[in-house]
């Protein structure tokens, strides 16, 4: 057996929590649960850790991995697995093959046909042998065999059983029951570890307290209750990956967290059928005044661009989250991307404009979803959230959600009582001169308050003309309230390096990969400040500063094109030779060893 | 002069007729589609509607430009092309309270909104639901639409080789409760109609025969007025009667009578012109229709009705408050509820 031979080869150090782990399976199998488990442990453990799961668009049978990247010092970006567990047949040539030098790789003996490497270790798990005696159904069987490589994986990296335990029950959300059919297969296959493989001295985990008060979530969910606590009451949606937990997640919580005082529902949540008419309820929603939005991906967004057109020119406000995933097309359904941000800013045809979120943690998420409900009735205007499959549906850290500080913002609506005091009141009347015109909605007993609601040309009492001179007002006042926007989003994050000739400026989940490659390139000598965009418009003062305080500025997403170089360049034509644009996709989260390559090759 | 004093006369709430009208029509002289505003100005009116208590909402087209030209006292929504039903579902879902009226055409309603208007139904979202059916699309200038005539002539188009949809029996298939066909031309029993559409319990359709006087007025065309008028068929006479007033109905024999009871209590009284007729049978809706199809007839009247569905608000329990009028603190849980769930992710 491979296990047993010792070669020259094989790397003796220890590492302690600091290493990746990769878990091989096919799809539909239920490794899910196993996974979760070991990530929670470590969670639990007080090691920093973030899983992410590569998985198929497909319901059974084709390959998945989950990756652990396990962090003493806290990153959390993706990077090379050196521990492998490796369960699927499909796929364990190639898993092994990618293995790097001093790796571990832990597989089903039940798998024949192993490519030889002497530079790393194998430990072969008989799964078959030691499910056999378990009293189960086939298909559950086949279900718990996962809780195999858990039960050795534990043994082999020191994963205490206790914490093992505490994980399994967060994940079974406390049943008991499920705990208990689960447990003993872990702890009869960490005995059968113990008892038949060496002790594996490569890769360790160690107790730490860097998880102390964080909790532990994925975006989805994050973004549901953000917008609960950000008061949503009509949602309309679509069912498409990987949006659909940001739906999930509202009608879990959401019966819970908001019913009047007869305990009736204060919500309602309608699935449509299809994203053209969820656009159409959520702006219906938002013209008669409930605070609205949906959760949709790329091709949901294609389908809403017309509806976007018509919410920017009514001026309604909405909000609708796009968890991206990779385009165009189908592209890639279940892999991650910010491949929609130079759509979603001006969707819709004709001039339009569409301020657009950018959260890129689970804090972000919570903060964001309730923001953009504020910044929609605030301009009146469909608000974007981007978010992408990375954050949406992978599990992170984060600091336990704060209580947003200020009340819900409703923006200019004129009641009954204060439109008595408004005289020749015009729907479109830019009183204030920031471009946000006064609304009132339906239901406003004061004979003044009418307006009709229209896509086609019309002046500021919403009345349908033609006029060369009104559409151009209209639409200048639109830009003016766009410019109007900038002030009022979320403010981008500036990491000044005052010894840094070179710049970043990125957004949303490549922060992890860059944040490391910025501590990489420190250890090599090279000094970088960086710059996150967390809204578009963005700030013009703010980005115009960093970008001019540097030489070079590296513009870095998770698109071909350079989708947000590009808008940089129209912001700041006068800069565009201090901008470059570092652009990849592939559907994979960006590394950080990538990202310092780049770089660096750009700096040879 | 006595018209005069009558046009002054005020409602039940101290409203003038004038009070429900809206801008002055864009539409041709003539088009049917003026008629059906001048019908929903007239029974918003005699029903003593307050004007802030109902909503207008249309598509793209003729028919759907008409909501500027009624209820000016009240907010409307003209949103794009064959979407009205997804707009008035999410307003009606915001504030359930509303009443609704929805103007659509049948290039609107027949071709590209299809599948919103069937889920509407399906939905049984509270709303009247009007397609001013003219079967062409007029202001593009008389191409085909989904409701045209098999065998209709176009200089360009040619000869429509396709069947006509026939809205009403989609509306009955598509688990509609309330499914009416009537003419422009014929107030009387369009103002019943649209009375009881008002009151229905889930989303009432009412398919109005409309013709274009620009594109579709040889007399050939189905849907033609000189066409209309010969072919008509009505069902029954209606009389709409709420509550609060008086049952005026023309001297009818006991037996002549089937009385549909709304959901608000109202009650619509039907007299049949075919004395088997019983529009609550949805077999013999769709048969009825069929026939008609055969024979190249209009059946006018209620030709379905079955209030025993909930609506979508209904569906979704929604309070009395309505959700756009939720307060502050209605809206976001509080501080301690966070806490506790931050807790729970620890």
């Amino acid at each position: 057996m491979q296990a047993l031979k010792e070669s020259q080869k094989i790397k003796k150090d220890t590492i302690v929590n600091d290493f990746s782990l990769v878990v091989a399976t096919a799809n539909g199998t239920g490794s899910q649960t196993a996974n979760l488990t070991i990530l929670r442990s470590f969670f639990n453990m007080g090691i920093p850790v973030h899983g992410k799961n590569i998985f198929p668009s497909n319901i059974q049978g084709l390959p998945t991995w989950y990756h652990i990247r396990v962090s003493k010092d806290g990153y959390v970006s993706r990077k090379p697995s050196e521990l492998l567990i490796a369960f699927n047949p499909t796929t364990i040539t190639k898993d092994i093959n990618e293995l790097p030098s001093g790796g571990v790789c832990i597989y089903n003996s039940d798998i024949k046909g192993l490519p030889e490497r002497d530079d790393i270790s194998f430990y072969p798990l008989p799964v078959k042998e030691l499910i056999k005696d378990i009293k189960m159904p086939p298909k559950q069987k086949s279900y718990v065999a996962n809780m195999v490589y858990v039960g050795a994986l534990a043994w082999l990296i020191d994963i205490p059983l206790a914490n093992l335990e505490e994980a399994l029950s967060v994940q079974f959300g406390g049943r008991q029951k499920l705990v208990d059919i689960n447990m003993p297969l872990i702890k009869q296959s960490y005995d059968w570890a113990k008892e038949s493989l060496p002790k594996q001295n490569r890769f360790k985990v160690e107790k730490m307290n860097k998880t102390d008060g964080l909790i532990m979530m994925t975006g989805n969910e994050a973004a549901a209750l953000g917008a609960i606590y950000g008061g949503v009451s009509f949602v309309s949606w679509y069912p498409i990956t990987p949006s659909t937990g940001i739906v999930d997640n509202l009608l879990k919580y959401l019966p819970k967290l908001r019913k009047d005082k007869n305990g009736n529902p204060s919500y309602a949540v309608v699935q449509a059928e299809d994203e053209l008419a969820a656009a159409g309820m959520i702006i219906g929603a938002g013209w008669a005044g409930a605070r609205s939005m949906t959760a949709t991906s790329g091709p949901g967004i294609s389908l809403m661009a017309e509806f976007t057109g018509l919410a920017y020119v009514a001026e309604i406000p909405t909000v609708i989250w796009d968890v991206q995933r990779v385009g165009p097309s189908t592209g890639l359904p279940t892999r991650t991307a910010q491949c929609d941000v130079a759509f979603v800013y001006t969707l819709g045809h004709g001039d339009t404009n569409n301020p657009v979120l950018l959260p890129s943690s689970i804090e972000e998420a919570f903060e964001f979803g309730y923001k953009a409900l504020d910044l929609a009735d605030q301009l009146q205007s469909p608000v974007f959230v981007l978010s992408d499959l990375d954050l949406g549906m992978n599990n992170w850290m984060g600091h336990p959600f704060e209580y947003p500080k200020e009340d819900i913002k409703r923006g200019k609506v004129l009641d009954a009582q204060e439109l008595t005091e408004v005289e020749n009141y015009g729907r479109y009347k830019d009183i204030d001169g920031d471009g946000i015109p006064y609304r009132t909605i339906p239901g406003n007993s004061n004979p003044k308050s009418a307006w009709f609601a229209r896509g086609v040309g019309h002046d500021e009492y919403a009345v349908y003309s033609e006029d060369p001179e009104v559409f151009a007002a209209t639409m200048a006042r639109k830009a003016r309230k766009f410019n109007t926007a900038r002030s009022l989003l979320p403010e981008a994050e500036v990491k000044l390096n005052k010894k840094a000739e070179l710049g970043i400026i990125a957004y949303g989940t490549t922060r992890y990969a860059i944040e490391e490659a910025i501590d990489l390139l420190k250890a090599q000598g090279l000094e970088l400040s960086f710059l996150r965009l967390k809204a578009l418009p963005v700030d013009k003062k703010l980005v115009r500063d960093f970008i001019e305080s540097h030489k070079n500025n590296y513009v870095i997403e998770l698109n071909r094109d350079g989708q947000v170089f590009r808008i940089l360049q129209n912001e700041f034509p006068d800069l565009t030779s201090k901008l470059a644009s570092i652009a990849h996709i592939d559907g994979m989260p960006l590394m950080a060893t990538w990202v310092k390559e780049q770089i660096l090759e750009d700096q040879a | 002069m006595t018209t005069s004093k009558r046009a002054k006369k005020e409602n039940a709430i101290g409203l003038l007729k004038a009070d429900y009208g809206g801008k002055p029509t864009t539409l041709c002289k003539g088009c049917g589609h003026n008629s059906i505003s001048n019908q929903i100005i007239q029974v918003a009116f005699e029903l003593s509607i307050r004007p802030h208590e109902i909503i207008k909402l249309s598509g793209i087209g003729c028919s759907s430009k008409s909501p500027a030209y009624f209820l000016g006292m009240s907010h409307g929504f003209n949103s794009i092309h064959g979407r009205m039903p997804s707009v008035g579902t999410g307003a009606l879902m915001a504030n359930h309270q509303l009443k609704a009226i929805g103007v659509s055409g049948d290039g609107d309603t027949g071709s590209i909104g299809f599948g919103q208007f069937k889920h509407m139904l399906r939905r049984n979202v509270r709303m009247a639901y009007i397609v001013e059916n003219n079967g062409i699309y007029s202001l593009t200038k008389a191409q085909f639409s989904a409701t045209s005539d098999v065998g209709a002539e176009h200089k360009y188009y040619g000869e429509n080789q396709f069947p006509a949809v026939d809205l009403c029996m989609e509306a009955i298939v598509s688990g509609g409760g309330f499914v009416a066909r009537s003419f422009a031309g014929d107030i009387k029993q369009l103002r019943a109609l649209l009375k009881a559409a008002l009151s229905h319990r889930g989303t009432a359709f009412i398919d109005v025969i409309s013709p274009c006087v620009a594109f579709n007025n040889d007399d050939s065309s189905t849907k033609s007025f000189g066409y209309g008028r010969s072919h008509e068929l009505p069902l029954h006479e209606l009389g709409y009667v709420p509550e609060e007033e008086e049952i005026m109905i023309d001297s009818l024999d006991d037996g002549e009578l089937k009385v549909v009871e709304l959901h608000d209590g109202s009650h619509l009284k039907l007299r049949k012109t075919e004395s088997d007729y019983d529009p609550t049978d949805k077999m013999a809706a769709i048969k009825r229709l069929q026939e008609a199809e055969q024979n190249q007839e209009f059946i006018t009247g209620l030709l379905y009705y079955d209030d025993s569905r909930p609506n979508l608000a209904e569906v979704n329990q929604l309070g009395e408050t309505p959700l756009a009028y939720l307060d502050n603190d209605s809206l976001r849980p509080s501080k301690e509820s966070l806490d506790e769930l931050m807790a729970s992710f620890k």
